[in-house]
């Protein structure tokens, strides 16, 4: 009768673990984005393709993923992972493959000197300036670049059109960004050796997410990163100020990929990505997402089949 | 790594000003203190009420229990998309954070305060009725007296998983110590994150060593001479417990907690026969 | 709610992920606990050191043992298994001490009896002790239960998905029916691990149903 009971509950505890290890184990990651890995004739190549934590990120690695599925490359999708200093660490140890990346940040990320600001110029000091493993396949027409907005409001008030306009202004103003734009090149930094900007304070919020644009309504900011495709800058009157001095270089979109990962069906895939993607089209693709609340993989899949590319 | 962190801790520079460790710190205690005061200010009186009147139990007890199994950051994150655009300034984001940190807070303060009044020995709550006193006397004379302990175990309780939580506030744009952990992150600065992760650590041992204090002199030396010196009573009347009051039955006692309370009950009730 | 119609999948997938990273974690974490807490009470100096240093551990912010764990174990940053341990670390920080302390709750008088008969320390230990602190052990697992399933949703900060995903994506997108959807989720995955553990404890300990046992 003992044994009996022990017995039952040994066999209830291994039931517990097996369900949880093959409800785990068989499948892999992919379980939010697109559906699961769809495998084919791609040369069997195999690829994960990772985003960082903000929905336009989401939204082209979709498209990536989208466009290397339709040629039968076999597509795994970890998607949200992170800032930038998560995720290319994730790229180096192999948990991803591929990444859509800005041109200007990413070349600034491995060269801390980088100069240029035109669009060919960053694009080939992003070519030198990344690890032997990596390299990017063609950048894209379509630019999403970081901006420093204020309302309208503000922008009356002090009369501000340009980042420049901020002198003499900016120590009692309190400026919005990510927790990394403290101490990157592109963030607090830069704006004080560009342009000789020193804030009040630095607050820390999200990627150019939902709380930098609350923390700009509402007033917690007076000033905020926001990226230049979000739909809540025309949605909220805020003010994209300009960049005379290109603190923030060109940003191309562009796929980062593992080289060993590069072959003539992927790199056909996303060039042909790339080709057909432009600001507008990138703009209007994350209004639906964001404002219309459409999934992400399905706004890929659209667009790519739209594009003759899914 | 080590000698990492210990080099970030005593670098001087990581000490002073509004994101020095001080003034993050003093954040910290500010956000778990006024959220366990309010989480009390709810959960004390409407726990005594309950164990008191022995109404509302199970409405409480489901409700406590449906608390518990709400998660920290979906909590978090509806609660700034609701208020945010409702309040202006840093409210927008502080009074999210403090909203999570009293919900957590609630469910283990209320169930120890119940507990506590419940499992009064009934005899006493008898002798205190045959001398005349009121409902209110009782209640204030001798159950709470009586379940003190058990309401200290709970606050402490409340209090660990506090201090522990409160770092997300940071997710959400605000201070504190989570700011070492979330800043950390975003720039993988490691020593940052575990100075930050081992300063809440030891905060939340500070504050227990803080509340334990205040617990040994609050509570009747007669309570605690019996059910602390003792050698194996303490399972549940424990009034010394760190982590005890989880022991408390949880949310699933939306299905049973009677009983797991009353498995407590029985062994806190039992054990000193075998020692006196 | 037509969210979450045309997402049905998509959660039950996040839930089965997400079951996982909360559920192995507890069972582990109760075969490592049972052994550390006979320990704290077989040797009565252990009790404090042990159920106090174990319980620290629960004071460790998720968000960062989740993102130490990696440098620690030498695991890829975006590894599973780096919030499988993470969750047992937890589980093990609370059920230390309900272990030590439900074999502290067994009367003496039992255990004399059962050593009167003739039992053995260690069939004494699986036969009479053990059986009688599953009630006590009980309540920490349900508690550890629903502890991981909240906790497990920060995971989504670093890109492990579960159900906290829903979060994550539904804020970057100002979005309410995903994070309303993910917290129904996770209240529903909290009441099924503990009927699962109820219906465990009760299965092992009949003589509760016999009635006036107690």
């Amino acid at each position: 009768m003992r044994t009996s009971r022990i017995a039952v509950s040994l066999g209830a505890a291994f039931a517990l673990v097996s369900l949880a290890a093959c409800g785990g184990g068989g499948n892999n990651n992919d379980v939010f984005a697109t559906g699961s890995s769809s495998s084919g004739s791609g040369g069997g190549s195999s690829i994960t393709v990772g985003s960082a934590n903000f929905p336009e990120n989401q939204l082209l690695a979709e498209i990536y993923a989208g466009a290397l599925k339709a040629k039968g490359v076999d597509v795994t999708t970890k998607l949200n992972i992170g800032s930038r200093e998560v995720y290319i660490p994730a790229l180096k140890d192999g948990s991803i493959d591929l990444i859509p990346e800005y041109t200007g940040v990413l070349a600034q990320y491995f060269n801390k000197n980088a100069k240029a600001t035109d669009a060919d110029g960053v694009y080939k000091e992003l070519q030198a300036a990344l690890p032997s493993t990596l390299t990017v396949l063609d950048k894209s027409a379509a630019e999403d670049k970081d901006s420093v907005a204020v309302t309208k409001a503000t922008a009356d008030k002090l009369q501000l059109k340009s980042i420049a306009d901020l002198k003499g202004k900016s120590q009692n103003l309190v400026l919005g960004g990510p927790p990394e734009w403290k101490t990157r090149e592109t963030g607090v930094p830069g704006l004080k050796k560009l342009y000789g900007l020193e804030f009040k304070s630095f607050k820390p919020l999200d990627a150019g997410g939902p709380l930098s644009v609350q923390a700009l309504k509402n007033g917690q900011v007076d000033a905020a990163n926001i990226f230049t495709t979000d739909p809540s800058i025309p949605a909220n009157n805020f003010v994209v100020l300009e960049d005379p001095k290109h603190l923030f270089a060109a940003q191309n979109v562009v796929p980062l990929i593992t080289k060993t990962k590069v072959n003539d069906t992927v790199s056909g895939a996303l060039n042909g990505v790339s080709a057909k993607l432009d600001t507008k089209t990138l703009t209007d693709l994350l209004a639906k997402v964001v404002t219309d609340k459409q999934d992400p993989d399905k706004v890929a899949q659209e667009w790519l089949k739209s594009n003759g590319l899914g | 790594m080590i000698n990492d962190v210990a080099s970030w801790l005593l670098d001087p520079a990581h000490w002073t000003g509004p994101d020095g460790v001080p003034a993050r710190t003093w954040e910290h205690i500010w956000y778990s203190g006024v959220s366990l005061l309010i989480a009390s200010l709810i959960a004390v009186p409407a726990g005594l009420l309950i164990g008191h009147t022995g109404r509302g139990r199970v409405v409480a007890v489901n409700l406590a229990g449906a608390a518990r199994a709400v998660p920290s950051l979906g909590l978090l994150f509806i609660m700034v998309l609701f208020l945010g655009p409702r309040l202006s300034g840093d409210a927008a984001s502080l009074w999210p954070s403090l909203i999570v940190l009293i919900v957590l807070a609630i469910p283990p303060i209320l169930s120890g305060a119940y507990a506590g009044v419940e499992g009064v020995d009934p005899a006493a709550r008898d002798a205190a009725r045959g001398m005349g006193m009121t409902g209110w006397e009782v209640l204030s004379r001798v159950e709470v007296p009586c379940a003190l302990p058990l309401i200290f175990s709970g606050l402490r309780s409340a209090a660990l998983q506090v201090v522990a939580t409160a770092t997300i506030a940071a997710i959400v744009g605000i201070g504190g110590l989570g700011r070492l952990l979330i800043d950390g992150q975003a720039i993988r600065d490691f020593p940052q994150m575990v100075s930050g992760a081992l300063l809440v650590a030891v905060l939340a041992l500070l504050v227990d060593l803080a509340l334990a204090g205040v617990q040994r002199y609050a509570v009747s030396p007669g309570l605690t001479g019996r059910t602390t010196t003792r050698g194996g009573g303490r399972a549940a009347t424990d009034a010394d417990g760190t982590t005890d009051a989880d022991g408390i039955p949880a949310p699933g006692a939306v299905f049973a907690g009677e009983k797991e309370l009353a498995v407590r009950r029985e062994a806190g009730k039992t054990e000193p026969r075998h020692n006196s | 709610m037509t969210w979450f119609l045309d997402h049905v999948q998509d959660v039950l997938d996040l839930a089965v992920q997400h079951v996982y990273l909360a559920g192995l974690p507890l069972v582990i974490g109760l075969l490592l606990a049972l052994p550390l807490g006979w320990l704290a009470r077989r040797y009565p100096g252990l009790y404090t050191p042990f159920t106090a240093g174990f319980g620290l551990l629960y004071t460790i912010p998720s968000l960062a043992l989740f993102i130490l764990l990696p440098g620690i174990l030498g695991t890829r940053i975006l590894d599973r298994s780096n919030v499988l341990v993470a969750m047992t670390v937890y589980t093990v920080a609370l059920l230390v001490r309900t272990v030590a302390d439900a074999l502290g709750a067994v009367p003496d008088d039992v255990k004399q009896a059962a050593t009167a008969m003739g039992f053995t320390r260690f069939r004494r230990f699986f036969a009479v002790e053990l059986p009688l602190a599953v009630p006590v052990i009980a309540a920490g697992m349900r508690v550890a239960a629903v502890s991981n399933v909240s906790i497990v949703s920060v995971a989504a900060v670093i890109g492990i998905p579960q159900l906290g995903l829903l979060f994550t994506d539904g804020f970057a997108r100002s979005f309410y029916d995903p994070i309303v959807v993910g917290l129904a989720a996770c209240f529903v995955l909290a009441l099924a691990f503990d009927l699962v553990i109820l219906a465990v404890a009760r299965l092992l300990t009949p003589w509760q149903r016999a009635g006036g046992a107690s």
